[in-house]
């Protein structure tokens, strides 16, 4: 089952190599990986998107807490949580084709970032899964370049599911 | 105060008894503040060496070991040492030096990333990158190597950091916020263990070396008389239950007894203690203890359900769980389960044969008997240490001290002059086979001019045993490489001695002891075992003992890797 895990890390040198030492020695895959630090005196945010079943997601989850330099895991896809990817699509899109591609834009709430006279770069930031049939969508007009980020989550505290 | 005074202020801080270590270009500076210090150092003759004698003086005292050397290969020289005591949960606190940091990642001269080297061989590993942050960053080491499960920790220092200056202090206590090993058992979980226990008809308690890091030897002793359960023990744990004891089931796995194996078998109620269900240990694991219910203490979560489903987990440090246990747990008889055991051990004793040669089975009897079992022992790695721990029968903890997890050769002699710096009063012996002594022989230097009186009984087959034994039982005899008589003339496909064989074999350790200053001696007939023995306890000074012995002899019972351990092969005799 895929598991989204949010860690809460000290900012020093090396953690990222920790973490991503951690999973190639004890064989656990990483599917997503996303770093980033909201505020520089603050402690540093991942979220990693793994796959196993109970007893690797309760391995990974200890692993993890033993590190050091590892504040908290949360494994958010136990409890209500939002999670965003996002995407930049270069479409090929001649004059002729860029209204088909405007009403696909307009459908899944997307953003035209770049136009040229051959191609479209397009942003999507939203669930996995909508950013996959996004991407679906976008196939026939002919994909030049995707680049996607890992996966960002957070807990609600509302008990809602978007 | 400069880094590399601050270095050595926080090893005087921290009570640190003894250093093994080695210098180098990157080091100058914290070996010029030890000049006027008055922290015995010990000049060892490979880094190797330094990071065992450590890792040896912090199993045979309970203190942490320490160990320093220069950047680059004396680096890469401790690395071996690193995995070995982070494989057994070893406290060490490793220093290294570095480059200067503006040469950092400039392929310097003598420069390796060493916190990348270790950082999966280590609890944790430090750069300092900033002066200020050296004294908490050494408080922090010695912190996390000792608490929680230990472990080493490697600080690697630029030069420039050891020479720069800083005001700061060296704290007395430290708070790591994402650091809180839990020490106190779950009272709920402790409860459901004695209920387990007071349901239970046929318990065994499997106890590791997680005893010996707690020092709850005596709890653990108390809790398996409370409740009359047979003990039997990892390689690790060897010594936590007196082995003379009639409840004592020895070590257990793939080279433990049979009884030990046969009651895991049986049991219905498996109470393991500190231990962490190695492969060697259970063999093939859905048939380990099938018919029996898990409890597993450790003061590692990660440890529980790695390996095995567990019923009962608790975590905490060993010697409280079993204080909170011992104050509740009802008294039990286990009757037929005892005689059951005791008829296993009846029928099924470990033997060895005896046809006039020099049994190395007999040679550790004999080294136990003449010691009272009050030596420290070490070994060696392959068939010295499994024929050490079947037949000395420890009755101490941190008496035996041998490299579990990793199985490094070469560990035993220098972890011995580390065990015998930390234990003056005490008699060590290393324990070993001709091929792994000769991965650190060179420590005869620090041994002899350090007047480190370490005892070596070399247990010599002129093969690497353990592998040879596993080429005549599982690799149809094809003795590929084992034999230390092996030369250039040799045909490739040799598959066992005969009159061909070279006569030659090196080196001639009674002269090799003599060569470095040492006392050696040399017998071929079993008679003479044990007034050699005698003549090697009452020379003064380091002394190599060597016992010819037969290349062909096994270490058995043994249980091939993967199988049942119950699925037995027994030996000859």
């Amino acid at each position: 089952m895929r598991h989204i895990i949010n860690l809460e890390v000290e900012n020093n040198a090396g953690v990222l190599a920790r973490i991503a030492g951690l999973f190639s020695a004890r064989g656990f895959n990483i599917e997503a990986l996303s770093v980033g630090q909201a505020d520089p005196n603050a402690t540093a945010r991942m979220t990693l998107v793994v796959r196993g079943n109970d007893e690797v997601i309760e391995q990974i989850n200890k692993q993890l807490n033993k590190l050091i330099d590892v504040i908290r895991v949360t494994d958010v896809t136990k409890n209500y949580y939002v999670s965003r990817d996002l995407v930049l699509v270069k479409v090929t899109a001649t004059p002729t084709k860029r209204n088909d591609i405007s009403q696909l834009i307009n459908i899944f709430g997307a953003k035209v970032v770049d136009i040229s006279n051959k191609t479209m770069i397009l942003e999507l930031g939203s669930s996995e899964a909508k950013v996959n049939a996004f991407i679906e969508t976008l196939r026939p007009f002919g994909i030049k370049e995707i680049a996607r980020s890992g996966t960002i989550s957070m807990l609600r505290d509302s008990s809602g599911t978007f | 105060m400069t880094g590399a005074e601050m270095i050595i202020h926080a090893l005087k801080k921290e009570g640190v008894r003894a250093l093994f270590g080695y210098p180098g270009g990157a080091v100058i500076d914290i070996f010029d503040a030890l000049y006027n210090s008055d922290i015995p150092f010990y000049l060892t003759r490979h880094e190797q060496g330094a990071a065992h004698a450590a890792d040896g003086f912090a199993r045979a005292s309970g203190e942490v070991g320490v160990c320093i050397a220069t950047s680059g290969p004396g680096a890469t020289n401790l690395v071996t040492g690193l995995a070995t005591a982070h494989m057994d949960s070893i406290p060490i606190v490793a220093i290294t030096g570095q480059v200067h940091t503006h040469l950092i990642g400039n392929d310097a001269f003598q420069e390796v990333d060493i916190v990348g080297i270790s950082r999966p061989i280590t609890k944790h590993n430090y750069l300092v990158s900033n002066i200020d942050d050296l004294p908490h960053i050494l408080k922090s080491a010695f912190y996390l190597a000792q608490s929680g499960r230990p472990g080493p920790v490697l600080v690697d220092i630029p030069k420039d950091i050891q020479q720069a200056k800083t005001s700061k202090p060296y704290p007395d206590s430290i708070e790591i916020k994402s650091y809180k090993p839990t020490i106190k058992g779950h009272m709920p979980q402790i409860q459901n263990v004695s209920k387990a226990i007071a349901a239970s008809n046929r318990p065994v308690i499997y106890a590791g070396g997680g005893v010996i890091s707690s020092s709850a030897s005596d709890e653990l002793r108390q809790f398996a008389k409370i409740i009359n359960a047979p003990v039997t023990t990892t390689l690790m744990g060897l010594g936590v239950y007196p082995e003379t004891d009639k409840n004592s089931l020895k070590m257990l796995g793939m080279h433990g007894t049979e009884y030990a194996n046969y009651a895991i078998q049986e049991a219905d109620l498996l109470i393991a203690v500190g231990a962490r269900f190695d492969d060697r240990v259970t063999g093939k694991v859905d048939k380990f203890a099938s018919k029996a219910k898990i409890i597993h203490m450790d003061i590692d979560p990660t440890t529980i359900r790695k390996n095995v489903q567990v019923n009962i987990p608790v975590v905490g440090d060993i010697k409280h769980v079993l204080h909170e246990l011992n104050k509740i747990v009802e008294p039990k008889e286990n009757k037929e389960w005892l005689e059951q055991i005791y008829k296993w051990k009846k029928d099924h004793p470990l033997k060895y044969k005896n046809d006039g040669r020099i049994q190395p089975q007999y040679v550790i009897e004999q080294i136990a008997e003449l010691t009272n079992r009050k030596a420290i022992i070490t070994t060696e790695v392959g068939q010295n240490q499994m024929w050490t721990a079947q037949f000395y029968n420890f009755t101490h903890p941190r008496t035996f001290l041998s490299s579990g997890g990793l199985g490094t050769m070469g560990y035993g002699f220098p972890a011995a002059i580390g065990a015998q710096v930390a234990q003056p009063d005490k008699i060590v012996v290393d324990i070993a086979g001709d091929g792994s002594i000769q991965m650190n022989i060179q420590e005869l230097a620090t041994a002899v001019l350090y007047q480190i009186p370490v005892k070596i009984v070399i247990l010599n087959n002129h093969s690497l045993g353990m592998v040879r034994q596993w080429q005549a039982i599982f690799y149809d005899r094809r003795f590929s490489s084992t034999c230390l008589r092996r030369n250039i003339n040799c045909p490739p496909d040799c598959d066992q001695t005969g009159e061909n064989c070279p006569k030659v074999y090196v080196p001639n350790f009674t002269k090799l002891a003599e060569a470095y200053g040492a006392t050696g001696f040399f017998t071929n007939k079993v008679e003479e075992v044990k007034p050699t023995l005698e003549k090697m306890l009452n020379t003064p000074g380091p002394v190599i003992v060597e016992f010819e012995i037969e290349a062909e002899e096994n270490v058995y019972p043994m249980v091939p890797a993967g199988a049942p351990i119950n699925e037995m092969i027994r030996g000859m005799a």
